[in-house]
């Protein structure tokens, strides 16, 4: 049986510096790739699982560990 | 004072921690693994090493706030016992909300290792009675993640409840208004980036965090 995936993307919110985001930032246009505008470091977290997982428990992975929510958002995509 | 150092997989100055708390107040803590899910009758002080707790995978100190003994430490500190987390200590702390904020990446991405000048901004406390206020001590700093975030309201809150504890002189990693170290609202949680436990005696070239300890030991007996 093939797994059941949830991706979860983890995310800074707006307006906290993102010192890895202007890096590469930086990096890109050091390498001649112009015009963008700005760049946003996140993460993307899978989870594979058998049974389908509620919304519920979905969100409170997030909550309690997956996301920090004083400096992160997170988006959860069922797939 | 009775005090206990945990030790989680990736820590590295727990045994540093160890010694200076010896070294001041003459009895030797209490070591508690990260699975321990109590901490031993009359201990009054916990203190929280640094290092790289589990790798600082996820996010620095995410996974050691979740750890079996953190949940015992958290239980601790609101019993009013004194927690003392240092670097890779208070990014734990934040992680698991004993302290408010968070501690990002430094805004200069550069990893900080050197001796840095700091302001006691609070010498009302457990931790920082032995300093004066206003004083300028220097106390060395080894942080990737050290830059001190936290939205406007729980800045001006800090400040406002005399909570910073430690200031950067000048900035050090991007944090907050040059936040160093911060006190929870109960006054017995304190959670700071330099380390103290690295310059104890003359040998360390200085002895600017003996007084951290040496105020405890005056708090707590």
């Amino acid at each position: 049986m093939i797994p059941l995936k949830t991706r979860i993307y983890v995310t800074l919110k707006p307006g906290v510096l993102d010192p890895q985001g202007r890096a590469i930032h930086n990096a890109l246009e050091g390498l001649g790739f112009d015009g963008i505008e700005g760049v946003r470091q996140g993460k993307l977290i899978e989870l594979e699982h058998g049974a389908d997982l509620s919304d519920e428990d979905c969100d409170a992975m997030c909550r309690k560990l997956l996301a920090n929510t004083v400096i992160e958002n997170y988006r959860i995509e069922r797939g | 004072m009775k005090a206990a150092v945990v030790v989680f997989p990736g820590s590295n100055c727990d045994r540093d921690l160890a010694v200076a708390i010896e070294e001041v107040s003459g009895t030797a803590p209490v070591m508690l693994w990260h699975r321990e899910t109590e901490v031993p009758d009359g201990v009054d002080l916990i203190a929280v090493p640094g290092g790289f707790s589990y790798g600082d995978y996820l996010r620095s100190g995410a996974m050691a706030a979740r750890s079996p003994v953190m949940r015992a430490v958290a239980d601790a500190a609101g019993r009013g016992v004194a927690v003392l987390g240092v670097c890779n200590g208070f990014q734990v702390l934040t992680e698991v909300g004993l302290l408010p904020g968070a501690l990002m990446r430094n805004a200069g991405l550069a990893f900080v290792c050197r001796s840095v000048a700091l302001e006691v901004a609070n010498n009302q406390s457990i931790f920082t009675s032995g300093y004066e206020a206003g004083e300028e001590i220097a106390i060395p700093v080894a942080h990737h993640d050290g830059n001190y975030v936290a939205d406007t309201d729980v800045l001006d809150r800090l400040e406002g409840e005399g909570r910073v504890a430690l200031r950067y002189a000048e900035s050090v990693n991007g944090s907050a208004r040059n936040i160093a170290g911060i006190i929870n609202d109960a006054g017995n949680v304190l959670g700071l980036m330099p380390h103290p436990e690295r310059v104890i005696e003359p040998a360390h070239g200085r002895t600017d965090g003996r007084r951290m300890f040496e105020s405890l030991l005056a708090a707590v007996g």
